[in-house]
């Protein structure tokens, strides 16, 4: 029974990597930008749901502000300083790193530095009875907004207007753009809906792993991880790999203390030297 | 006696002079952080090699600069062997690490390369932060004795001279390599790829070289930098270490050698003097690296090449 309790821990982390990984993988999949400052949507999204939070006391005003500051950060971003390095990698990563630091260090200056966790919404915070142990409910509620995402992006992807064109940008820009497609705004928007998922991510967390200043670096690199284990630019990537890691994480976390963040680096070298563009990776 | 060998005479008198009569100019504190900008402009250099001169942009290297300084830190410290072995083997693990990434990540190009050093690099750094009971974890490894060859490195001015000369070598080797007709190998293949095919260069082997050579060198300055500090702990091996040498190359100008060791000594300067008026030396880096990106993006040695091109035009 440990192990089903194991396994859903597992798959629920698996679920908050996802969301990190999807956005940071639309974002490298249409603009080819390593989008450092990813992280700090997650550890600002979250802060920004603590306030609200207690301001409030509103679990779900919480994720929408979170959601509408966040997002408006990426767009800014995007349209002011990432567009006009366009396909140049390195000033790309350079500001995405320095907007890490800067987002990082405004964190610790506005909400101090001790973990500060989110209380879990009074419905979820029940457990249920699995076996002989009890499992909190709200780990079972992170799976069901995993899929739900999911489910939703792929709809987005594959079944809208917007997502046609989305596909189109992905696979040639120049070409998308030729047949009339807004791709400036196309790029915006990707960028903000990339943020949006990490800042969901951000507030989804904090009842559960906390916040505080270094989260937005641990969780970046696993996000990171997820995306090299999936393959960039893939949404199933970005769920099969988050699943994977989230698990591995978990297990190597309960059984293997001293070795845990090895047990999720070792695989990632492993199907970096068999499949370098990732298990679910075109190109 | 031609002008150029005349000037490069001149030039290391000068620098011999400066050398010889810093450590009566400054104070002791302000000479311990020149030999600190001196190792942290060695591992700008060595980040140069390969970005500057090939083109590869890496967010792993801070790797092999922290592998050169555990195994020193290791070797001396747990296995009680004298800096005689342990400083060479220092340079063997860092070159051997870097040849295992090389193999690893040179396949990939662009944003892929970056994402794949700095994963990799990622790697090493949870090995050192995990394995406690080798490392200390977190709270590293204090206490790693300075080398001695008769003269003492554990007061500041003979500390100073140690860096000074090891440094001076090797910043002459890289400058004797990147003139080299491998180094101008490394400029084609940064230029031209394909054309340096064409021209019957094995690319992937020249790359391989080059980024095994930069870790070497990178693991050279970790060694300094441990013995610099006496200590050793994770974040010489974090992404922010990585980072902060490809900012020092941009700041200073990639692609000279001049450049990125004067990035080197201004980041390290800025870091000491707002460090000990601010607590918001994160955020002012931060800033630093929006403002190089957008306004030097080639750097000091770029702007300074803008200004002297407008002052003869006017």
């Amino acid at each position: 029974m440990i192990w089903v309790i194991h396994t859903l821990n597992g798959i629920s982390f698996g679920m908050l990597l996802f969301l990190m990984a999807a956005g940071l993988s639309l974002i490298y999949g249409l603009m080819k930008i390593l989008n450092l400052t990813h992280g700090s949507y997650y550890l600002v999204g979250g802060y920004i749901g603590l306030t609200v939070m207690r301001l409030t006391g509103s679990f779900l005003l919480a994720i929408v502000a979170a959601i509408f500051v966040v997002a408006l950060i990426g767009a800014a971003m995007e349209r002011f300083f990432l567009r006009r390095f366009h396909l140049d990698e390195l000033p790309q990563t350079l500001l995405t790193f320095g907007f890490l630091l800067i987002f990082g260090d405004l964190c610790l200056w506005i909400w101090g530095g001790d973990p500060i966790m989110i209380p879990k919404p009074s419905i979820l915070a029940q457990s249920v009875p699995l076996g002989d142990y009890v499992f909190p409910l709200y780990r079972l509620f992170l799976i069901a907004v995993g899929l739900v995402v999911a489910a939703g992006l792929w709809w987005f992807q594959q079944r809208t207007r917007f997502g046609t064109m989305l596909r189109a940008g992905v696979d040639d820009v120049e070409i998308a753009r030729a047949l009339g497609i807004n791709v400036s705004l196309l790029f915006t928007l990707i960028f903000a809906l990339g943020a949006t998922l990490a800042a969901l991510g951000g507030v989804l967390a904090a009842p559960i792993l906390s916040l505080y200043p270094g989260a937005d670096f641990e969780v970046l690199i696993l996000a990171f991880v997820v995306v090299i284990v999936g393959g960039l630019g893939s949404l199933r990537g970005a769920l099969v790999g988050g699943l994977l890691i989230g698990l591995l994480d978990n297990f190597g976390k309960a059984f293997f203390p001293q070795f845990a963040l090895f047990t999720v680096f070792v695989p990632m070298a492993f199907i970096l030297s068999i499949r370098p563009t990732g298990l679910f990776g075109s190109r | 006696m031609s002008a150029r060998s005349r000037n490069a005479i001149a030039l290391a008198a000068a620098i011999l002079v400066v050398v010889l009569a810093l450590p009566h100019l400054l104070k002791p504190y302000y000479l311990g952080l020149t030999s600190k900008m001196l190792i942290f402009a060695l591992f700008a250099m060595s980040l140069d090699l390969i970005l500057g001169y090939v083109g590869l942009a890496s967010l792993g290297h801070a790797a092999f600069f922290g592998v050169g300084a555990y195994t020193a830190g290791l070797l001396l410290l747990r296995a009680g062997v004298g800096n005689a072995i342990a400083f060479p083997a220092a340079l063997v693990a860092s070159t051997a690490i870097g040849a295992g990434i090389g193999l690893l990540a040179l396949r990939a190009r662009g944003s892929y390369l970056l994402m794949i050093t700095f994963a990799l690099a990622q790697v090493v750094w949870s090995i050192a932060f995990g394995w406690r009971s080798l490392t200390n974890g977190d709270d590293g490894m204090p206490g790693i004795p300075r080398p001695n060859f008769g003269w003492s490195l554990d007061n500041t001015t003979g500390f100073f001279y140690f860096v000074v000369i090891v440094v001076a070598i090797a910043a002459l080797l890289l400058a004797m390599m990147v003139r080299s007709p491998f180094g101008l190998a490394l400029r084609g293949i940064r230029e031209s790829e394909s054309r340096m095919q064409a021209l019957g260069y094995n690319i992937w082997r020249y790359k391989f070289v080059a980024f095994v050579l930069a870790s070497s060198f990178a693991g050279l300055a970790g060694v300094l930098y441990a013995y610099y500090n006496h200590f050793v702990g994770p974040e010489y091996l974090s992404v922010i270490q990585s980072a902060e040498a490809l900012i020092m190359v941009i700041l200073g100008g990639a692609g000279t050698l001049i450049g990125p060791a004067i990035g080197a000594a201004v980041i390290v300067f800025l870091e000491d003097f707002i460090s000990s008026m601010s607590e918001r030396w994160t955020l002012i880096l931060g800033v630093i690296y929006v403002l190089v990106v957008l306004f030097a993006p080639r750097g000091l040695i770029g702007l300074f090449d803008d200004f002297r091109t407008r002052r003869a035009r006017p």
